[in-house]
């Protein structure tokens, strides 16, 4: 059902064939600077490799970060998209529908990893990022990124299996920090990484909250409808009882004012 | 004044300079729509809300609650004395509300779709309901405008919006709390983003008590700025009373304030010495605690330079509240750099010149100050000693 892929940072050696392939795919267009190892995430690019320069046994190493959009379970991108052009399909990838999108950029603001892009440069500009090429997901492909890689670090498959997966080479290996990102973060997510540097020092956001970031605003919203009919009861109440104690008031001045 | 059928705008330097800002600032809108977002603003993928968002909505929406606190005092409280001040109230509410709405458009990327959240439904989303509210809310006040302007255009329907203005005050009430409060659940998304000196689940009622306190503050500035403009003399007795309300809610804010930030364990960042806590301070001291200071002192409560000391201090203190949620709160994590555009400001101004205009006609023009309606209340016709600037 659900599809997710496994980053494993230990065998990727950052050659860049996925971020082509993501161009390739998507049709985006390249420029200089987004051919770069460690640019950032722009409308044009949804996936980029960033070089970390870490201490491996007191020895200086360098590890390759593939990052792109998650495609968190419960992502608060679709929760804060008040047009519902931004979903969770059930294949796993978070898929955008320009054709809604009324262009407020909430969901750049509530993305806890800060993926969705803007075409500043456009009239009618679009939000852009990684849609985990979802036709291909569909059709049972894998995404265009995963198909290119040659070093084995990107495993597609069943959200399931890819996790357990996950699991076994960690525990299997004494190399591998014991923690799989994406597993809790955000409420889990549909890329897992793996790795044998812990991820703070590879710039991942590790203190990103576990609970799904919904729950934080359907806590609030689901008191809406309550709070809604018991403030418009009281006020109605308030109002009438008001009104009709002025009323009184006024008919006992009467004789004395006009 | 209240002659029929005559309209009366006299010209100042003053207007003829607002003019010229408003007309500037649609010429920035004008280029904004045809340019868009990349060439007319700052705006980038780290600061993807500036000030279009941060001042003329957020920080609009809550300078506008002036409306709404004072319909819920005189309306559904039926405190009658403060009816004087209530129509002004509603009138600058109802301007900031389409100011907000204006500036709102500006904002949007796709703006042809602005219709799509009424059908999308897209209720998970804090927007969903800001949105609904805030379009609603607009049509509740120009329909409780539609009973002031029917008394000098259209009188046939003067009794019909009569009629209605039970059912509109009470939702003109309910409407905006549920957005104000939802203007800051709109933050609560931003957990580990937002500085905790300003995150908190909290945020929702800390926006709806500022909102409601800036309230009588917002309408002391607009008195004594009228009262300037059309050189009559305020009524302090009646605005001194008025703030003590503003004062109570602005103490139950500090109480619950210090409470959360115990609770959640960031009290200590308050004095960290960094931007963020200094600001913070700043904001708490200046903006609530002087004021209540000056609010619960009968002799600075009741000179003129007390109680402007005190709008003022209240009404910048709300700003920088939302500023500091907005953009310093936020500039830690979001990293880049923003600074607002010429034509971000040129839009800005414009917009609120176009506002200010708008409120100086419609006073002009309306039955808005107690001194315009003669005979229904002599009393305070007699305290305020109106002398209009057009008459």
């Amino acid at each position: 059902m659900s599809k997710g892929v496994l980053v494993d940072l230990t065998k990727c050696i950052g050659c860049g064939s996925c971020s082509v392939a993501c161009k390739m795919w998507n049709a985006l267009p390249y420029s200089q600077t987004s051919q770069q190892q460690g640019s950032n995430l722009d409308a044009d690019t949804w996936t980029v490799i960033n070089r970390a320069e870490v201490k491996k046994d007191n020895e200086p190493a360098w590890r390759f970060i593939k990052y792109q959009c998650l495609h968190c379970d419960e992502p608060a991108c679709a929760s804060a998209c008040f047009s519902k052009a931004l979903k969770k399909t059930k294949e796993g990838p978070v898929v955008y529908d320009v054709s809604l999108c009324v262009g407020c950029r909430y969901c750049m603001l509530a993305c806890p990893f800060n993926v969705p892009k803007y075409e500043w440069d456009k009239a009618f500009p679009e939000v852009r990022k990684c849609q985990m090429c979802a036709n291909r997901v569909y059709n049972g492909d894998s995404p265009a990124c995963v198909s290119v890689c040659p070093a084995g670090a990107l495993t597609y498959g069943e959200h399931k299996t890819i996790l357990a997966m996950a699991r076994e080479k960690i525990n299997g290996d004494g190399g591998y920090v014991k923690h799989i990102f994406g597993e809790k973060e955000a409420g889990g997510t549909s890329w897992l990484y793996i790795s044998d540097i812990p991820f703070e020092n590879l710039g991942f956001r590790t203190n990103v909250t576990t609970k799904p970031l919904p729950e934080y605003t359907e806590s609030i919203l689901g008191l809406t409808p309550a709070v809604g009919l018991s403030w418009g009861a009281l006020l109605t109440g308030m109002y009438v009882y008001n009104r009709r104690r002025n009323e009184i008031a006024k008919e006992k001045e009467k004789p004395g004012n006009k | 004044m209240a002659d029929q059928g005559k309209w009366h705008f006299t010209m100042t330097p003053t207007r003829k300079l607002l003019l010229l800002l408003g007309l500037l600032g649609v010429l920035g809108m004008v280029y904004r729509l045809v340019a868009g977002l990349g060439s007319a603003t700052n705006l980038n993928d780290q600061w993807p809300w500036g000030m279009w968002i941060g001042f003329d909505v957020l920080t609009g929406v809550a300078l506008a609650g002036g409306g709404y606190s004072t319909a819920l005092i005189v309306h559904i409280l039926g405190v009658k004395k403060y009816s004087p001040i209530a129509r002004s109230a509603l009138l600058t509410s109802l301007i900031g509300y389409l100011l907000v709405m204006a500036g709102l458009f500006m904002d949007i990327g796709r703006w042809f779709n602005f219709w799509r959240p009424f059908v999308s439904w897209g209720y998970t989303s804090v927007l969903f309901e800001v949105f609904w509210c805030v379009s609603l809310y607009t049509m509740v006040q120009l329909l409780e405008f539609g009973e002031i302007a029917t008394e000098k255009v259209k009188k046939g329907w003067h009794n019909l919006f009569k009629k209605m203005l039970p059912a509109l005050l009470i939702i003109g009430v309910l409407l905006p709390t549920l957005h104000q409060s939802s203007l800051g659940s709109l933050y609560v998304i931003e957990v580990g983003k937002l500085y905790p000196l300003w995150w908190s689940m909290l945020l929702p009622v800390f926006f709806l008590m500022s909102s409601f306190f800036v309230g009588p503050a917002m309408v002391t500035v607009e008195t004594f700025l009228g009262a300037r403009a059309h050189g009559h003399k305020p009524d302090i007795s009646l605005l001194q009373s008025f703030i003590k309300i503003s004062g109570y809610v602005m103490l139950v804010y500090l109480l619950l304030k210090v409470v959360d930030l115990y609770y959640r364990g960031a009290a200590g960042l308050v004095f960290a010495g960094n931007l963020e806590g200094n600001l913070f301070l700043l904001e708490m001291v200046c903006g609530v605690l002087i004021p209540i200071i000056i609010c619960f002192t009968p002799q600075l409560r009741n000179s003129v330079s007390g109680l402007v000391t005190f709008g003022v201090l209240v009404v910048s203190g709300v700003i920088l509240n939302r500023m500091n949620v907005v953009f310093t709160g936020m500039a830690d994590f979001m990293g880049g750099a923003y600074f607002p555009s010429v034509i971000e400001w040129l839009v800005t101004i414009g917009l609120i010149a176009i506002g200010v205009l708008g409120y100086l006609f419609i006073v002009e023009n309306f039955h808005i100050l107690p001194s315009h309606t003669p005979g229904q209340a002599a009393t305070t016709v007699d305290r305020v000693k109106t002398k209009t600037a057009s008459a």
